[in-house]
């Protein structure tokens, strides 16, 4: 076999593309990743103001919002499936996995580009086009998917054409997850560079590895559900419709004898270990930011690593705590409450490493790193809620209460996605090659972070109380709900706010992309992973690098002892050869 | 594999980490496709657990010949998609093509007795679901439950249909490929995985076949 090195530049004929497949059809990882980037920042922005019409018809119920009108139970209905949907499938999956992934991961393992370019592309367009297809589902008649993102039979099966439309899209979605899991599996296992032994790879790689491993088994069942689901309405089948149902016009005419549970089973089994897709690339990012802005090595990373790992494998055994009102009876709900139990610790574990990574640090309270630390304790008051909701007895209460939703949005808003917000500040001057407004950028962080605190603490306490989620009116109709109701106006005022603490982000962005390159430093950070230390100048060219990078050392070697330099990159030759070009420039 | 300058990518660092990378991107893709089929096994588990007689006496309308045919058909299918991998290999390209022929030829069959199948099932009112409505010979099937027997057996069987349909328009894709002379014995990594995709619609056959024609 002839020993030759992957070629950065082989690919001439890529630059001289023209527009379209420069732009829209592109196979490099990092335009795909751009472009997953913006589309599901754009899904993030428009789920949210889903979410604030339902927050207008909380606080002030009936109330007519301008230009809409006042919202009706249908649209109410809509728009709350819709942003689940929408905020899970195309706005945090897409940005977590899809973008940073998609940039980052070649980068950190030193590789060219993902194992398959095409399917990479191909990986985007049928994400783009299953959203195209969910907004689309908003113009059908009766408008979209009404049974909430969980889309629970029988009221799933019954519903309207939107419904229909949403088991397309999620078609073509989970299509898009699969083709980037076996791409990012692929990539990891074969094309790290030389040098780059599993232990060596980053903590964000081995948090997206685990990911897609998640996804790659996650989502099959959820898909022949779907498929069932598809042939329930279409086929008039009775996969999930149980023989004797009654709806307001009368008994159904179905052939009956199916199994609402066996769809809940099918969906927990993909949405359980989703819950960790959704979480595990924001550790990813923060464990790289930590490291970063600490100068230190990350505390524990083989620890942590194979927390990664037992949390991935434990994610599949846990799905049913989802379900402890379905009557399963004590002796399953006994074995799903103690997985719930142990899965718990190797998430203590990850973020304890995480806050011991602080100790002794030089901290530098960069921006990345002011979102970084603002997820530490998000994601600690995400975790401890979820502990009741673990074990049965405390979980049929606050089943189906403000409760749950208090507490997985802690665990998805203030917590991934201010870590995606760390990404975000973190890479930016690697992807554009210009830098962001620090000023707006802490307006941005202390903003959102507090607005957020506004938005979903209140719902715990209202949770406590009794509320349910899902009421059109946020709990007008209970008088047990009384004492609580005041809580929804400072919800929707905390709503917003966030709102309008996302207008300097926003800025930034622009200002920033109108003003000239201003990155002067291809490792602007000071970082020791390849993404930083072994790209050239910014923006990274097709081809990642001008020469494919060897790997010598572990991730996070900052602050080594005895080195005489602030940090050992990861392919920075042992001691004879001298220290890199990089290096020297921070020396100096 | 020897090196084959006309095929490797340039982001890979030579043919043997290129053909690797395939290989295990289509096993992680088949990986994919055992847990979609085994989402819907489960359906069929559940539905067998909680209707065993009716699932006993609807699988008498399924004609065991003509599953049995199928299966063969598919298990010869599966023999000549191997025959062309050791063909490619040897270079006897004029071989490589009429195995990929006989596969076409061989999941044309199946298909074909399929649509008999469906097209004889229908003729008797028998549909999946709501539509259930057997007469004639058939009316003794009409009970309580036995459209969930249909629903899966049209279902599973649809989707792997849908599976051989693919697979035909693969072999049609390969061979003219080979035809135009793209394959050698240094590089044929798409007849390679076209051959795994075709084995693991081969297997799920071979568990649908027993499980809905025999039991």
């Amino acid at each position: 076999m002839a020993d030759h090195h992957a070629a950065p530049h082989e690919a001439h004929a890529e630059h001289k593309a023209g527009f379209w497949r420069t732009y829209w059809f592109s196979t490099d990882h990092k335009v795909i990743g751009i472009q997953y980037g913006i589309t599901a920042l754009a899904f993030l922005l428009f789920g949210f103001i889903l979410m604030l019409l339902m927050r207008w018809q909380l606080a002030s119920p009936g109330v007519e919002i301008p230009f809409l009108g006042a919202l009706t139970p249908e649209m109410y209905n809509q728009f709350g499936a819709m942003h689940g949907t929408i905020m899970v499938f195309l706005g945090i999956v897409p940005l977590a996995v899809g973008a940073f992934g998609n940039y980052v991961v070649p980068l950190q393992i030193g590789a060219i580009d993902m194992a398959f370019p095409r399917l990479n592309m191909a990986s985007y367009h049928f994400f783009f086009w299953g959203g195209v297809v969910m907004l689309a589902s908003f113009f059908v008649p009766q408008g979209a998917a009404k049974a909430g993102w969980t889309s629970y039979p029988p009221l799933a099966d019954i519903e309207t054409m939107g419904q229909t439309m949403w088991l397309w899209g999620m078609v073509l979605l989970i299509t898009s997850s699969l083709l980037g899991a076996i791409n990012f599996i692929t990539t990891i296992v074969q094309l790290r560079t030389e040098g780059m032994t599993y232990f060596r790879m980053p903590f964000f790689v081995w948090a997206q590895f685990v990911t897609a491993f998640l996804l790659l088994l996650a989502f099959p069942p959820l898909e022949a559900a779907g498929f069932l689901q598809l042939a329930d309405r279409l086929l008039d089948t009775s996969f999930f419709l149980p023989s004797g149902l009654v709806t307001a016009d009368g008994p159904l005419d179905v052939s009956g004898g199916g199994s609402p549970l066996l769809w809940q089973h099918l969906f927990w089994f993909l949405a359980h270990p989703e819950v960790y897709v959704l979480i595990l690339p924001a550790m990813g990012i923060v464990a790289e930011v930590l490291a970063n802005n600490t100068r230190k090595p990350l505390w524990g990373f083989r620890l942590m690593v194979y927390s990664l790992i037992f949390l991935g494998i434990m994610s599949f055994i846990v799905w049913a705590h989802h379900m402890f009102i379905t009557g399963m009876g004590t002796a399953i709900s006994a074995f799903f409450q103690v997985t719930t139990m142990i899965i718990s610790i190797p998430s203590v574990i990850i973020l304890s490493a995480l806050i011991i990574t602080l100790r002794g640090g030089s901290i530098r309270f960069t921006v990345p790193m002011l979102f970084a630390l603002g997820f530490l304790p998000m994601f600690g008051i995400g975790g401890l809620t979820g502990l009741p909701l673990g074990l049965a007895p405390t979980d049929i209460p606050l089943h189906d209460t403000y409760y749950v939703i208090g507490h997985f949005h802690y665990v998805v808003a203030p917590g991934t996605i201010l870590a995606l917000f760390a990404g975000i500040y973190y890479w930016f001057p690697k992807m554009t090659g210009r830098t962001l407004n620090d000023t707006l950028g802490k307006v941005h962080f202390w903003g959102t972070i507090i607005s957020m605190n506004c938005i979903f603490f209140p719902m715990l306490i209202q949770g406590l109380a009794g509320v349910s989620r899902r009421l059109f009116d946020g709990g007008l109709a209970y008088s047990f709900s009384e004492p609580v109701l005041e809580y929804n106006m400072f919800m929707s005022i905390a709503a917003a706010a966030l709102f309008v603490f996302q207008v300097p982000f926003i800025v930034n962005l622009i200002m920033s992309l109108r003003k000239d390159r201003n990155v002067k430093k291809a490792n602007y950070w000071d970082a020791t992973t390849l993404d930083w230390s072994a790209t050239p100048l910014t923006p990274v060219a097709h081809g990642n690098f001008e020469t494919v990078p060897h790997v010598y050392r572990d991730p996070y070697e900052y602050s080594v002892p005895g080195s005489g330099v602030p940090f050992l990159s990861q392919d920075m030759a042992p001691q004879d050869d001298g220290p890199s070009e990089a290096t020297i420039e921070v020396v100096a | 594999m020897a090196e084959s300058s006309g095929t490797l990518k340039h982001y890979f660092v030579s043919s043997a980490q290129q053909f690797d990378a395939a290989k295990m991107g289509m096993w992680l893709f088949l990986v994919t496709e055992v847990l979609l089929f085994s989402g819907m096994f489960v359906a069929y588990a559940v539905y067998r657990t909680w209707y065993p007689e009716v699932f006993a006496l609807s699988s008498e309308l399924l004609d065991w010949r003509l599953g049995a045919l199928n299966t063969l058909v598919l298990l010869a299918s599966s023999f000549t998609v191997a025959l062309a991998i050791h063909f490619i290999q040897k270079g006897d390209r004029e071989r490589v093509v009429v195995m990929l022929l006989l596969t076409l030829l061989c999941a044309a069959v199946f298909m074909i007795v399929k649509y008999f199948e469906y097209t004889g099932k229908w003729s008797h009112g028998v549909f999946p679901g709501a539509g259930f409505a057997p007469h004639g010979d058939y009316a003794q099937y009409n009970v309580a439950y036995a459209p969930q027997f249909f629903s899966i057996y049209f279902v599973m069987t649809g989707i792997h249909g849908v599976h051989v349909l693919v697979g035909m328009g693969v072999f049609v894709w390969l061979v003219t490929r080979m035809v135009r002379g793209h394959f050698s014995p240094a590089y044929y990594t798409p007849i390679e995985l076209s051959g795994l995709y075709w084995h693991l619609v081969d297997i799920i056959w071979i568990f649908l076949f027993p499980l809905l024609y025999l039991i």
